[in-house]
């Protein structure tokens, strides 16, 4: 589904891996190696060369919010724009927002809180809900669930399993062996910029 | 009435109130000693240079001469503006930038003023042009300057939401919204409040120069409207070219953030 070719930038030396339909890849390696540069130029937020397809389709071909919205990154501190949790979906998401939400372990009506009464680790789950209520064809997380319990990554996780199950693929920075082992067939490794297959 | 003419003593007369504020500034240490010394020596030898050039300029009658002061102008007020930035943008976009803007919007505003309103005969006269561009340019520099500042630390500031809603699939003009908006409130401020306040709290210095040189004050305020004005339009124009043109920069056509185009701060 999603493939790159010799993708590369400042930090990236060139890399090639394929993630298919259902599938989550997991990417490790010490902190400062370039995963996270490794998915922001994925999701085409940092300027990179080389080719990048979904289902066969040059990215280059849609605009760049198509692109973003079909291959989602979600960075480790998450971004809000709004003072409240529910000005950050659209109205027609929202019906969708309220189940994810709870799944999470976060009351429903967390959706009309401020944001700014929301913990790190509530911020970071209300994020990826809202990123996976526009169904992207690839999710990109960078650390989902750095600032949270057991409990709570367990539920993300079970979260993630339903989305691959309906298609979507994954791609998760994470630190945990135990969550790549939890989730990913496969796993990418990242190393002061090189990029392999482990 | 004629004009009572000023001595030397009496401009060292009123020197001694910055005395004060420097006294002040020492004691409380509030650090501002320095750069008032420093503002207050500038201030009074650009005031004396440009005294003489433009005795010079008005003797001269030069259309050349005119359009080159005004040029000096334009590119002393960019580097002005430029030095005003906290983050700058790499290159010669820094400075390139904010002079464009401000060189364009005070061209077509002055030309507007020129060729309609006043109508000095020459239409380039320099007792006309100079100073009026000095007004203009004056005000275009602080807009600019204030928009151009608050964008870029707006961008640094909101990265985070910024890019969350690039990664979402929003636009840019859409996650950059707000910060330039925020932008261009802060430019135009001044010159809104400046508008506003005029004639119940602050008395213009054009026009109280007018007044106290003999004008009717009549005719001392529909100069000081005109110019109110000419201010307005061409701090308008300066503060949005500049505002979107460091917008566009701060982007590229992939829609991305590009603060690796800003300077480190120093």
């Amino acid at each position: 589904m999603l493939t790159v070719r010799d993708l590369s930038n400042r930090v990236l030396q060139p890399a090639c891996f394929r993630v298919d339909a259902g599938e989550c890849v997991a990417v490790q390696g010490p902190s400062g190696a370039g995963k996270s540069v490794l998915l922001r130029a994925v999701a085409d937020l940092d300027p990179a060369a080389g080719e990048v397809r979904l289902d066969g389709a040059l990215r280059e071909e849609m605009t760049a919010p198509e692109w973003r919205r079909r291959v989602t990154y979600l960075a480790a501190e998450s971004g809000w724009w709004s003072d409240r949790v529910a000005d950050h979906f659209s109205p027609a998401d929202t019906p969708r927002a309220a189940p994810l939400v709870e799944a999470l372990g976060l009351p429903g009506e967390a959706l009309g809180w401020p944001v700014s009464r929301l913990s790190t680790g509530e911020r970071q789950r209300l994020a990826l809900v809202r990123a996976l209520v526009q169904e992207p064809r690839v999710l990109l997380l960078d650390e989902p669930t750095g600032a949270l319990d057991l409990d709570a990554t367990h539920r993300v996780e079970g979260l993630l399993r339903d989305a691959l199950a309906r298609g979507m693929g994954v791609l998760i920075v994470t630190h945990s062996p135990d969550q790549a082992d939890r989730l990913a067939k496969r796993r990418l490794r990242v190393e002061a910029g090189r990029v392999r297959e482990a | 009435m004629p004009l009572i003419p000023l001595h030397y003593t009496d401009l060292a007369l009123a020197a001694l109130l910055l005395l004060v504020n420097g006294g002040l500034s020492v004691r409380l240490s509030l650090g501002l000693e320095r750069s008032l010394a420093i503002a207050a020596v500038r201030m009074v030898v650009q005031l004396s240079l440009v005294g003489l050039v433009l005795k010079q300029l008005f003797a001269l009658e030069s259309p050349w001469l005119t359009l080159a002061a005004a040029l000096v102008m334009v590119l002393f007020a960019g580097q002005e503006a430029m030095a005003r930035q906290e983050r700058r943008l790499v290159g010669w976009w820094a400075y390139g930038l904010g002079t464009g803007a401000m060189g364009f919007a005070a061209l077509v505003v002055m030309m507007l003023a020129l060729t309609t309103a006043i109508q000095p005969d020459p239409w380039w006269d320099a007792r006309y042009a100079i100073p009026l561009l000095g007004m203009v340019l004056g005000n275009a520099m602080s807009g600019v300057s204030l928009s151009l500042n608050t964008l870029t630390a707006g961008a640094v500031r909101e990265r985070a939401a910024i890019e969350a809603q690039l990664a979402l699939g929003r636009t840019l003009w859409v996650a950059l919204r707000p910060v330039l908006r925020h932008a261009l409130r802060t430019g135009l401020m001044p010159t809104i409040n400046g508008m506003a306040a005029t004639g119940l709290v602050a008395l213009p210095g054009m026009m109280t120069g007018q007044i106290l040189s003999g004008v009717d004050p009549a005719e001392a305020v529909k100069y000081q409207i005109l110019i109110m004005f000419l201010i307005a339009g061409a701090t308008g124009l300066g503060v949005l070219i500049a505002t979107l043109a460091a917008a566009r920069r701060l982007s590229d056509a992939r829609q991305r953030l590009r603060l690796d185009r800003l300077a480190l701060r120093e």
